[in-house]
């Protein structure tokens, strides 16, 4: 079905040819087929249609990548646009109270809540190191309390004894006063499943809320779900409150379009999925994998990442050429700075290079932290647009004004204009065309991560490059204290990050 | 309660659902034919009751192309529906039912299969207090080894309706037993075996193929075991139960479905969806939690309740 999607959306555009920017009746023929795959998927129909409209507004007039088809360019549109419905990023339980935290387990019949929350024992236990206990308030469905106690032991989680003659809210209240007084951190309570039209049911529901004043109020909920899913999430989120959402048997081959239509209808994110029958099979819940699931096409968004990476690699190229020419101005300067960082600072970029592992290490040694990264950018930012461009406006007055726009001091402001000017003195000498060759290199060859060295022309630079490069920069009279060191001595090296970040 | 009744009631929600966005279709009424608009409209409507895009714009077109005797009504447009959803869902009605020859009473088998939670342990136990109530002698296999307590749950079941429940350890194998409950139910001579099954997900090769396993065991001491192999579904389910039907289709050779839980806000539209990819006999419906709320599908009420219309 989806990969119907895929080759639809390319006839849609294919007849339209290569555009700058996607235009309303690009956005709206590729939509209609998105609309199409979303409800194929489950995504309830009132939740697919607020979500196209959103989508709509950001797709019109975005920008298509070079080398990148406009189809591919709404696909990327349409999977952000559902990692941010599906709350951005993974959002952990409310456990940090005062003991013990109270987790309320709701849903339909069969969503598969008593499973859940033996896996939320083991979850809690094993992850959390806290010690839980679990009481079943399901005086309905036949062995649902066998099936909680079996799975107490299993998790070796403590377990409220049971009792014949106990309404639902007595048992609340015994099993609150139990786990306070036996030390336990968690309190899980299973309760029946419920049909949300079951007034007395949904009534009884509130009562145990009342009763246990939760902290967490879990809607369990079977990922297989279809159009009700929005009717379901509704009316429990009505009735008590959901401050989650569960979604089982993501081991299923179903899109979960129901993580979708609930987390839209309560606003509150899916905070746990169980993706296996063992007990062990519950993790947090990732939106930007649900996304590529909903959507499945993670090749395209990826595709489209890559070329989003390929024009800040011209980005870089661009500015090798400025310095080049000897133009080099704050503007440039400051770029070059959010670069380095982005790419986990020089000391990163030279591991990815061959042969100069001893550099990387001087220069980890020489180390500096991100917040003086923060404080340069801080500064540059705190420039007029004039002054960025003629550093020699700077006068005194002007640089008392920066230091205080940044939050910082006139001598930190010094210090980086010192620097500046040392870069830009080597720029100048950088002039010839080894050295801009070797410059050019290691700037476009490392962005995107990829030493690919595609963007270069001319492969790899050499060892050899890059030691000519830095005698040159000695020769320059660049203070070379820590070995390759372009940007000044003392502690203001743009950059020079600690120890390389992971990408 | 008649049992109409109570699928109507069942069904009630979501007919209403259905029926509201249909009456929401103002530009629609008071004309002679439809347009675009509201055809769209009706797809929607339709859209929202789980019966799919494809089976929903089939539908949707087949009213567009209809000749309209007068203008289109709230009450025409519904009749007109039901009247296409019972053309699809005609062909799928069958009841449950099965002979068996006077003397020779040999063990009529029933297998349940389904996803987790989808409600087989709940239908076994409402079909063997349907067929106790007919004067059948009827024997429970638990043969859902994996689940906690789901041994207790039929053996619940089986208390409630006076039936026997063979059943082994929690863990142990489940072909192993469903051969010795064959053995068991003969030596009782029971007139039928319903056999629980253990949840699975159908793209879990490892459990499908425990499945085969099963029903592999059973044919061997019944060749033409089992009769009937149900598909149990969750009237809740979207369109992955189109994977599930294929799925244990290929295992498990079904027979028939039943459909389960109609009784809350589901519309159970995906039955249509069903009817029309795989044309099986669905032959019950789920509408309540008591034993006699297992009912015979009908085709023509289920239709007329799915668009808010009197199945009378």
């Amino acid at each position: 079905m989806f990969d119907n999607l895929k080759d639809k959306l390319q006839t849609v555009f294919s007849s339209l040819g290569k555009r700058g920017a996607l235009s309303e009746s690009d956005v709206d023929s590729a939509l209609r087929e998105v609309r199409l795959a979303l409800l194929e998927a489950d995504v309830a129909l009132p939740v697919v249609k607020s979500f196209i409209a959103s989508i709509r507004d950001k797709a019109i007039g975005a920008t298509v990548l070079k080398s990148v088809r406009p189809d591919q360019q709404v696909i990327k549109i349409v999977h952000d646009g559902l990692i941010e419905m599906l709350g951005g990023e993974a959002s952990p339980l409310r456990l940090d109270v005062t003991p013990p935290a109270v987790i309320l387990m709701a849903g339909l019949q069969g969503s598969g809540k008593t499973t859940t929350a033996g896996k939320l024992a083991v979850h809690l236990q094993a992850k959390h190191k806290k010690k839980v206990m679990l009481a079943s308030l399901d005086l309905s469905r036949p062995a649902a309390r066998e099936q909680l106690r079996a799975l107490a032991e299993q998790a070796e989680a403590g377990i409220l004894p049971e009792s014949d003659t106990e309404t639902p809210v007595q048992l609340t209240k015994r099993a609150m006063q139990a786990a306070r007084l036996q030390g336990f951190d968690v309190l899980i309570l299973d309760t029946a499943g419920r049909l949300t039209i079951d007034e007395a049911m949904m009534a009884e529901l509130r009562d145990i809320k009342a009763a246990a004043t939760p902290d967490e109020i879990l809607l369990v909920a079977d990922s297989l779900t279809g159009q009700d899913a929005v009717t379901t999430a509704d009316a429990f989120n009505n009735a008590v409150g959901v401050s989650g959402i569960v979604l089982t048997r993501l081991d299923g081959d179903a899109r979960g379009g129901a993580a979708l239509s609930m987390a839209q209808t309560t606003g509150c994110p899916v905070k746990l999925v169980g993706v296996g029958e063992k007990l062990d099979a519950l993790e947090a819940f990732d939106p930007e994998r649900m996304a590529g699931r909903i959507l499945d096409m993670g090749d395209v968004v990826a595709l489209v990442e890559k070329a989003a990476e390929a024009i800040e690699e011209e980005e870089a190229m661009r500015m090798a050429e400025r310095m080049a020419s000897g133009k080099f101005d704050m503007n440039d300067f400051l770029t070059q700075i959010r670069q380095l960082q982005k790419m986990g600072g020089l000391g990163g970029l030279l591991g990815m290079l061959p042969g100069l592992g001893k550099l990387q290490k001087q220069i980890a040694a020489a180390g500096v932290d991100d917040a003086m990264v923060k404080r340069q950018e801080a500064i540059i930012l705190s420039m007029t647009k004039k002054e960025r461009v003629q550093v020699g406006l700077l006068n005194a007055s002007r640089r008392k004004r920066i230091a205080a726009g940044s939050g910082t001091s006139v001598q930190d402001v010094n210090k980086l204009v010192k620097q500046y000017q040392d870069m830009a003195r080597m720029m100048k000498k950088m002039g010839t065309k080894s050295g801009a060759a070797a410059m050019k290199a290691m700037l476009g060859g490392g962005m995107g991560g990829g030493m690919g060295g595609n963007s270069m022309g001319g492969g790899m630079p050499s060892a050899e490059q890059l030691s000519q490069l830095q005698q040159q920069m000695q020769k320059s009279g660049m203070p070379g204290g820590g070995g390759f060191n372009p940007f000044g001595k003392g502690g203001g090296l743009p950059g020079l990050g600690g120890p390389p970040r992971k990408k | 309660m008649s049992w109409l009744k109570k699928l109507t009631t069942g069904l009630k929600k979501s007919s209403d659902k259905v029926s509201s966005s249909l009456s929401g279709i103002s530009l629609l009424f008071g004309k002679d034919k439809i347009d675009a608009a509201s055809i769209e409209e009706i797809e929607e409507a339709l859209i929202l009751a789980d019966l799919g895009v494809s089976v929903a714009s089939e539908i949707a077109e087949g009213l567009r192309a209809r000749k309209w005797q007068g203008e289109v009504t709230p009450d025409s447009l519904r009749e007109a529906l039901a009247e296409h959803l019972t053309d699809i869902l005609l062909p799928v009605e069958k009841p449950l039912t099965f002979q068996q020859a006077d003397g020779e009473r040999d063990l009529h088998v029933i297998l349940l299969v389904g996803v987790n939670g989808s409600g087989k342990t709940t239908t076994a136990g409402k079909l063997a207090a349907r067929f106790q109530a007919q004067g059948r002698h009827v024997v429970m296999a638990a043969a859902d080894m994996f689940r906690a307590a789901a041994i207790e749950q039929l053996s619940g079941w089986g208390a409630r309706t006076d039936t026997k429940v063979i059943s082994g350890e929690r863990g142990g194998d489940a072909a192993a037993l469903a051969f010795r409950a064959i053995d068991e139910a003969r030596a009782d001579n029971a007139d039928v075996l319903i056999i629980d099954t253990a949840g699975r997900l159908q793209n879990r090769a490892e459990l499908m193929e425990e499945l085969a396993k099963i029903i592999r065991v059973i044919k061997k001491q019944i060749p033409e075991a089992p009769h009937d192999s149900l598909i149990v579904l969750d009237g809740t389910v979207g369109q992955n139960a189109i994977a599930q039907m294929k799925a244990f289709q290929q295992t498990a050779d079904l027979t028939g479905m039943v459909i389960t839980k109609l009784d809350g806000t589901a519309k159970g539209g995906i039955v249509v969806a069903l009817a029309r990819e795989f044309g099986l006999p669905v032959h019950m419906v789920g509408v309540g939690e008591a034993a006699e709320d297992l009912q015979d599908f009908t085709a023509h009420d289920f239709a007329h309740a799915l668009v808010g219309l009197s199945p009378e």
